[in-house]
């Protein structure tokens, strides 16, 4: 890959999660055989849409929300540059210390850095999809540091020696009986007669977990929002463990994607009202903590905040695609979605999965590197009804298409196509060809046969309008 | 090039060559609030949002806050109660063993039963509670660590949406936000209350 100083760049190849061993349609191949994760993805999904759903009916300005966050997004990407400045100054003027990474490698080195100067061995992570993006774990586990998600669905991947499949709940295609397989093989000292009860499993982290929180010396997390005109970052999360890394470490390092910041502090209540509501169905999630750089006597005496570029000034370059960068990760799109809840986030191949991961990935990457993604929809549209910040995700999927790469026999027979269709007895013909084709079967031949892989050929009338036209008019 | 400068010059060449589709926002309308904080009708709204999510909500006479945490915590079985150096001096119940925080090691705080903290502001809508650690709430660790925590909620406190609770806030404190006992839907994404944090909330409403 070249790059230019100064210019729009995506994400590089090597590092992080962006990019999946193989292309969408083979991966989902897999999934689709996987009946239990089926069932999983679909008892989960049900359940989490009926609850949003209830919680969003309350509000009786919801739609002006969601206007008033796509607004809020839409100037910030307008004004980037200026709002990240004004971020930067006033976390520095609060007591926290700004660094800048182009991409995940300058991400990773800088944690990782930031981690050896404390002397620390081991960090505790509340769940950040930047630091998933980054590979930031691999990194510093071949630094020799030991990074601890706390995150309960994290806590069930890491253990499981899994990849996260869903924004919110990475473990969501586990099911309650799976988790307890996971605790009782992986966890030190877990009760062997653990149940599949959810209360207790989740009172087999807190008593896994509690000893790290109260030793650990540095945590890393990411931020749901940082506002430009306060320097006050944002965790929003339910179980405590993200109050846990927040508050008791003497070293708090935050890597956030840098559209993540928000103008004005009046935005937060734009953004408090839609998130929980359309991501985990509340009408508030337990606990959302804000911290404004270092407060003497209170949480971190050590407060740092990597901003993170790694492909979003690409994004940021296509006007179109730009909306991408909106979003607020509630996951919504990933609950409503026909193809997801069938093939789950495994077969999208980067960390964000869904109609978002769709259009993000492969922005973030280059289109050639995640081609197959914006044709991992049936465009039905239902992301856009569902996104609480009114992110055109299918205008978006149609724009990628256009850019991705496509095969040449499709280009011929486009060709070929037209052609025909501009010379009227060879269309006539070929609609003749086509009807007696009909004893060939419902497939392609190659190389068109990846068309039929997914779909049966419709079968062709007994006769063209052509035919039926000109017997009609001999008729009468 | 410093990689900050590398950034904001990526930045600043992207939205140069790309007008933006969705076009710049208008004012939008965002609704503010029309209920006076405290009203009876918020109060009870506050309660019954605070209930749905597992807190468990009392009422206490000004003078009987601390009756009401004296019941709250023989109920629980809770010995031993933290609280922050400035809560009122009357609301402390004279029933079990309380503990000033003065800095106190954060497995000292785990060690100890229960919580006892005023807060900032409450938000009637969402069934949540805001502490901005000040002199009756105490830094954040305090009401992180106690099994139980029991929060004292004055009616001129209470509001009715968010954006009501942030103009009240001061951006600077560290702030938390509590709707409820820590919970999770981690699993099946179905709500289980009980994770890290106080996995038991009370909420005492004071009349005045």
């Amino acid at each position: 890959m070249r790059t230019f100083l100064g210019m729009p760049t995506t994400a590089p190849a090597g590092v992080g999660h962006l990019r999946g061993d193989e292309p969408f349609p083979a991966a989902a191949r897999k999934a689709l055989g996987d009946a239990q994760l089926r069932r999983n993805l679909r008892h989960a999904t049900t359940t989490i849409r009926a609850k949003s759903g209830a919680v969003i009916d309350e509000v009786p300005d919801w739609a002006e929300l969601r206007a008033a966050g796509r607004a809020i997004k839409a100037d910030t990407m307008a004004r980037l540059p200026e709002l990240l400045e004004q971020l930067e100054a006033a976390v520095t003027a609060a007591g926290g210390v700004v660094h800048w990474a182009a991409d995940a490698v300058e991400a990773n080195r800088i944690v990782t850095e930031l981690v050896r100067a404390t002397g620390a061995d081991r960090v505790m992570k509340v769940k950040s999809m930047a630091t998933q993006e980054i590979g930031l774990n691999e990194a510093l586990e071949a630094a020799g540091i030991e990074p601890v998600e706390t995150d309960l669905a994290e806590l069930i991947v890491q253990l499981g020696n899994d990849k996260p499949s869903h924004i919110l709940v990475p473990a969501i295609h586990r099911n309650r009986a799976e988790i307890r397989e996971i605790f009782r093989r992986e966890m030190p000292g877990v009760d062997p007669d653990l149940t599949d009860e959810p209360a207790a499993l989740a009172a087999a982290a807190r008593r896994h977990l509690r000893q790290t929180f109260l030793s650990t010396k540095v945590a890393v997390s990411g931020a749901n929002f940082a506002v430009a005109e306060t320097g006050t970052l944002a965790v929003v999360e339910s179980e405590g463990n993200g109050r846990m890394c927040l508050t008791l470490p003497e070293t708090l390092i935050t890597v956030m994607g840098i559209e993540k910041v928000i103008p004005t502090w009046a935005d937060l209540g734009v953004f408090l009202q839609l998130l929980p509501r359309a991501s985990t169905g509340e009408r508030m999630n337990p606990y959302t903590s804000m911290w404004t750089g270092v407060t003497p006597g209170d949480g971190p005496r050590q407060v740092h905040l990597v901003l993170l570029d790694n492909g979003r000034s690409a994004v940021l370059a296509d006007p179109v695609g730009r909306q991408a960068l909106h979003c607020i990760r509630c996951s919504a799109c990933l609950n409503v979605c026909p193809v997801y809840e069938r093939t789950g986030g495994h077969a999208y191949g980067s960390v964000y999965p869904g109609p978002i991961g769709a259009v993000l990935s492969p922005q973030l990457t280059g289109v050639a590197d995640n081609a197959s993604l914006p044709y991992a929809s049936s465009l039905c549209g239902a992301c856009f009804d569902a996104c609480p910040v009114l992110i055109d995700i299918p205008s978006i999927l149609v724009h990628l298409r256009g850019q991705a790469p496509h095969p040449r026999a499709e280009a011929a027979a486009m060709a070929a196509a037209a052609y025909t269709m501009d010379h009227p007895r060879l269309y006539a013909a070929a609609q003749r060809a086509a009807g007696l084709g009909r004893v060939a079967g419902r497939a392609l031949p190659p190389p068109l046969n990846g068309w039929t892989a997914s779909r049966d050929l419709p079968a062709a009338p007994p006769q063209t309008f052509r035919q039926w036209w000109a017997e009609r008019g001999s008729g009468s | 090039m410093s990689a900050r400068e590398e950034v904001l010059a990526r930045l600043r060449a992207a939205l140069a060559g790309a007008p933006p589709v969705v076009p710049a926002p208008g004012p939008v309308p965002r609704r503010q609030g029309d209920r006076p904080p405290g009203r009876p009708e918020l109060v009870e709204l506050l309660r019954q949002r605070l209930v749905d999510y597992r807190a468990e909500v009392h009422r206490a006479a000004g003078a009987d806050v601390a009756g009401t945490v004296a019941a709250i915590l023989a109920a629980a079985g809770a010995r031993t109660l933290v609280v922050p150096a400035g809560l009122p001096a009357d609301w402390r119940p004279g029933t079990v063993e309380v503990v000033v925080d003065e800095d106190l090691p954060a497995a000292r705080l785990a060690g100890l039963d229960a919580v006892l903290t005023a807060a900032a502001v409450a938000v009637a809508e969402t069934g949540t509670i805001v502490l901005d650690a000040g002199a009756d709430q105490g830094r954040r660790a305090l009401s992180l660590l106690p099994d139980l925590h029991v929060c004292v909620v004055r009616p001129a406190q209470v509001v009715g949406i968010v954006p009501e609770a942030l103009d009240r806030l001061t951006p600077g404190r560290p702030l938390t936000w509590i709707s409820g006992p820590s919970a999770t839907s981690d699993i099946e994404l179905s709500r289980v209350e009980g994770v890290h944090g106080p996995r038991r909330l009370h909420v005492v409403l004071t009349d005045g």
